[in-house]
């Protein structure tokens, strides 16, 4: 993408546009989600949207609606996906090579903000998520500043779901625009986030204390996988860490469950809300005060 | 079925108790008479299901629904009731108890229980929180285990008291189907943290229903309206004579063309409708010697304040078979998946509109011998358990909806037209239940769009709303074992089992790629 093009036309590759959300930060919360994403979890729940499509086009023939086809834009191939056609048999998705999703659009921040101008009344925000939001990291900022700036739509605050995987070079260049971020801890111990993940976990404590000390950590998020993720094992050194940031920082608990999830992650158990409970107790005898449960269990 | 049969047939149902059997034999009685005299063509509409009395019988002797002056009653006592005026909340409670016994309606049992923080206030200066709290709580109690009728209606608000604050606390607290609970929401005199209270308590039981209030009033006079049973706004000490629904499914499915809709067969029909309305409501005036009451003598309601209910239905399938008429007339085919219909397209919703607005226009200029200044009142019907593949009022077929936001922005431009109520649901996922103020700012912004009321069912609830009544989803499940205790989960039980309700769909919040406990 060109320096000199104005900002307004930068473009994210969007997977889903949700005008309504309850689940995604403080009350009602307008979500992008973002594709792409530079972790491998083993536990994903949405697994197509961790790849990018390099255009290879396998996924066109099975396509029951038609709704795909090749067309070649900035000299790449790149699939066309026709909204009105699908039928959301999600088949493109179980074939596609690179765990990608044909079924992207691509909005420019002009376009977000019109929608997000058309239902401004009913939300108390936005939430980008993924995938991994911040790996677009320059439409996120674009896409806020423009939200501060514009005095119909300034009292919206602006939030980010992440992996927390950005540098800290990159939260400097977002925070003045951010209003906070959810951050997800998948493991204590970096062996046990490099198994889950691919990758280990430095830059996710660096980016939870830069936003703590910020007050922009809307809150740390621990998903609860029985006999796999690290968090009772490492309780007393978790719950330390999480005090330091604060005695009232916001842990959301989440259940590891079946839905969406592929291969090896299959065979862990589900999480049940007795092994929740369980993890909430643990971090409340140690002194947190401000758990939230999952307001439902698969 | 012989009449005798079928009276036997009530006497021993299993599952009625006697009081619930007297009131079927009644029911029966009144049916066994012969029909008020009405035009042959008015009984073929009625025959052909495009117009429906709502089974309020032959000859009625009653008002639909009555909505008494409380504040009245408890300021001059009764005569009629031996009652001296009522000094201190005890008296007030006791005397409202005994007056709600008194109070007919379509269900024998009163559908407006009053402004129930208004005409309490003035009983309860200087009474210790708790005291108060204990006192609603018991005549809270004995509303659901005495009158046991969803249909039965408290309002609250729009002003921030003592009494609105307990109720709502009480509600949350009991969870009872009855009484049915209106919060009116006033943007330029109610505290944003009173509506949040109220938003909270429809995350944990699916009431109130938050009335716009300015819009309500502006569209009554200085003595004030009430909203009653199924989201009826009626004037105060007046009520609804009687209320003839319109089959807009009906009625599209007899047109040509769009043209046709609106010059010939939607103008015969509100003709018909009319008709029907003036012979209803002349037997109940002229004939039945309601008015003869003792609530017209002490001046707890007054004749000239009765209106007749213009009820509508099925707008989403009238809307459907006219594009569908109006695509077979330009034969133009489509292989779209795109989401097309009544409540998804631009179109369909403009044509609803229009269908709305002709509605409105024929209501206001049709004078009735006993309404409201001279006129009926539009109301958007929230349907029958007997209805099947018709969507109540203007409501978007279940299991269609769209997300909750499209969902009201589809909606709102017809609230403007329907001044005795309209009631949409907007059904909203469990998840919410966390997040209170994701229900605030929806209702918030919704109201502010010109809804007129706005009502919520949460998925999960065990308490849920059927058509425009709240019953309990495990007493649903129960009801076909062992009875009910409640009048409306019978209607609720055929309710489910005709319209399909229970397949509602709950809105799945970032199905794919948020399963909500994970994101």
């Amino acid at each position: 993408m060109s320096l000199t093009k104005p900002a307004i036309n930068k473009q994210a590759i969007v997977s889903q546009l949700l005008p309504f959300s309850c689940v995604d930060g403080p009350g009602s919360r307008l979500v992008l989600f973002l594709q792409g994403c530079n972790y491998q979890c083993k536990n994903c729940h949405n697994p197509h949207t961790i790849g990018l499509c390099d255009g290879c086009g396998d996924c066109i023939a099975t396509c029951p609606d038609k709704a795909l086809t090749l067309i070649k834009a900035n000299n790449k191939h790149q699939i066309h996906w026709d909204k009105d056609r699908c039928s959301q048999c999600d088949t493109c998705l179980a074939v596609c090579p690179q765990q990608a999703n044909p079924k992207v659009t691509r909005y420019t921040v002009e376009e977000i903000l019109a929608i997000i101008h058309h239902q401004r009344h009913f939300i108390n925000g936005i939430t980008v998520s993924g995938g991994e939001a911040s790996l677009q990291l320059p439409f996120i900022i674009e896409l806020f500043k423009a939200i501060k700036a514009s005095p119909q739509l300034s009292q919206l605050t602006c939030m980010l779901d992440t992996n927390g995987s950005l540098s800290l070079t990159g939260w400097h260049k977002l925070l003045p625009f951010l209003d906070g971020a959810m951050v997800d801890l998948k493991a204590w111990q970096k062996e046990t986030h490099r198994y889950i993940t691919g990758r280990d976990n430095h830059a996710v404590f660096k980016s939870i204390e830069l936003l703590a000390q910020q007050q922009k950590l809307y809150e740390v998020r621990l998903l609860h996988i029985p006999g796999i993720t690290d968090f009772e094992q490492g309780i007393d050194a978790l719950s330390c860490y999480l005090l330091r940031l604060g005695a009232n920082t916001r842990v959301k608990l989440n259940a590891f469950h079946h839905h969406g999830v592929v291969d090896e992650a299959l065979t862990w158990p589900s999480c049940t809300q007795t092994d929740i409970e369980a993890l909430a107790s643990s971090l409340t005898q140690r002194g947190l005060t401000n758990i939230v449960l999952p307001s439902i269990y698969l | 079925m012989l009449l005798q049969d079928k009276l036997m047939q009530i006497v021993t149902n299993p599952l009625l108790s006697p009081k619930q059997k007297s009131n079927y034999l009644a029911l029966e009685a009144e049916a066994s008479l012969p029909y008020l005299p009405i035009s042959t063509e008015v009984k073929a509409a009625m025959n052909g299901g495009v117009i429906c009395d709502m089974f309020e019988g032959h000859t009625p002797f009653k008002p639909r629904y009555v909505l008494p002056d409380y504040a009245r009653y408890l300021e001059q006592g009764s005569e009629y009731l031996e009652l001296v005026p009522a000094q201190n909340l005890d008296e007030a409670l006791n005397a409202l108890t005994i007056l709600y016994h008194h109070v007919p309606s379509v269900t024998n049992i009163p559908v407006y229980l009053g402004q129930l923080d208004d005409i309490l206030m003035p009983f309860v200066e200087g009474m210790d929180a708790d005291v108060l709290y204990r006192k609603l709580k018991l005549f809270w109690i004995m509303l659901d285990r005495t009158l046991p009728d969803a249909f039965m209606h408290v309002n609250i608000g729009p002003t921030d008291n003592i009494v609105c604050r307990t109720l709502l606390r009480i509600d949350a607290e009991l969870k009872q189907v009855a009484p049915n609970l209106t919060f009116m929401y006033d943007p330029a005199v109610t505290p944003d943290e009173l509506l949040q209270i109220a938003a909270t308590n429809i995350c944990h039981c699916s009431k109130p229903h938050i009335a716009n209030y300015p819009l309500h009033a502006s569209a009554f006079d200085k003595r004030g309206f009430g909203i009653v049973s199924c989201y009826n706004a009626l004037p105060l000490a007046g009520g609804a004579n009687t209320l003839v629904r319109l089959n807009l499914k009906e009625v599209a499915l007899k047109a040509t063309s769009i043209n046709d809709f609106f010059e010939r067969v939607l103008p015969y029909y509100c003709s018909l409708t009319f008709e029907l309305i003036e012979a209803r409501s002349a037997f109940l005036h002229q004939e039945s010697h309601f008015f003869d009451s003792f609530l017209v003598k002490e001046q707890l309601i007054d004749e000239s304040r009765f209106a007749p209910m213009f009820g509508i239905y099925g707008m989403a399938e009238a809307v459907n078979i006219l594009q569908a008429l109006m695509t077979n007339e330009t034969n133009t085919s489509s292989q779209s998946n795109k989401p097309t219909g009544y409540g998804h397209s631009m179109d369909a919703n403009q044509l609803g509109y229009r269908i709305s607005a002709a509605l409105d226009s024929i209501v206001k200029s049709t004078p009735v011998t006993y309404g409201y200044h001279g006129r009926a009142l539009l109301h958007s019907q929230g349907g029958i358990s007997l209805d099947k593949d018709v969507t109540p009022g203007v409501r978007i077929p279940y299991g269609t909806e769209p997300n909750p936001i499209a969902h009201i922005q589809a909606l709102a431009l017809h609230h403007q037209y329907y001044t005795a109520g309209i009631s949409d649901i907007l059904t909203i996922d469990e998840t919410v239940k966390s997040n209170p103020q994701a229900m605030f700012q929806l209702c918030k912004a919704a109201l502010e769009l010109g809804f007129r009321e706005f009502t919520a069912n949460v998925a999960s609830n065990d308490l849920m709303r059927v058509t425009g009544y709240m019953v309990k989803r495990s007493d649903i499940e129960a009801f076909k074992q062992c009875g009910s205790r409640l009048n409306t989960t019978g209607l609720g039980a055929e309710a489910a089992q005709n319209t399909g309700i229970l397949q509602r769909q709950a809105r799945v919040i970032a199905h794919e790629h948020s399963p909500c406990v994970v994101n």
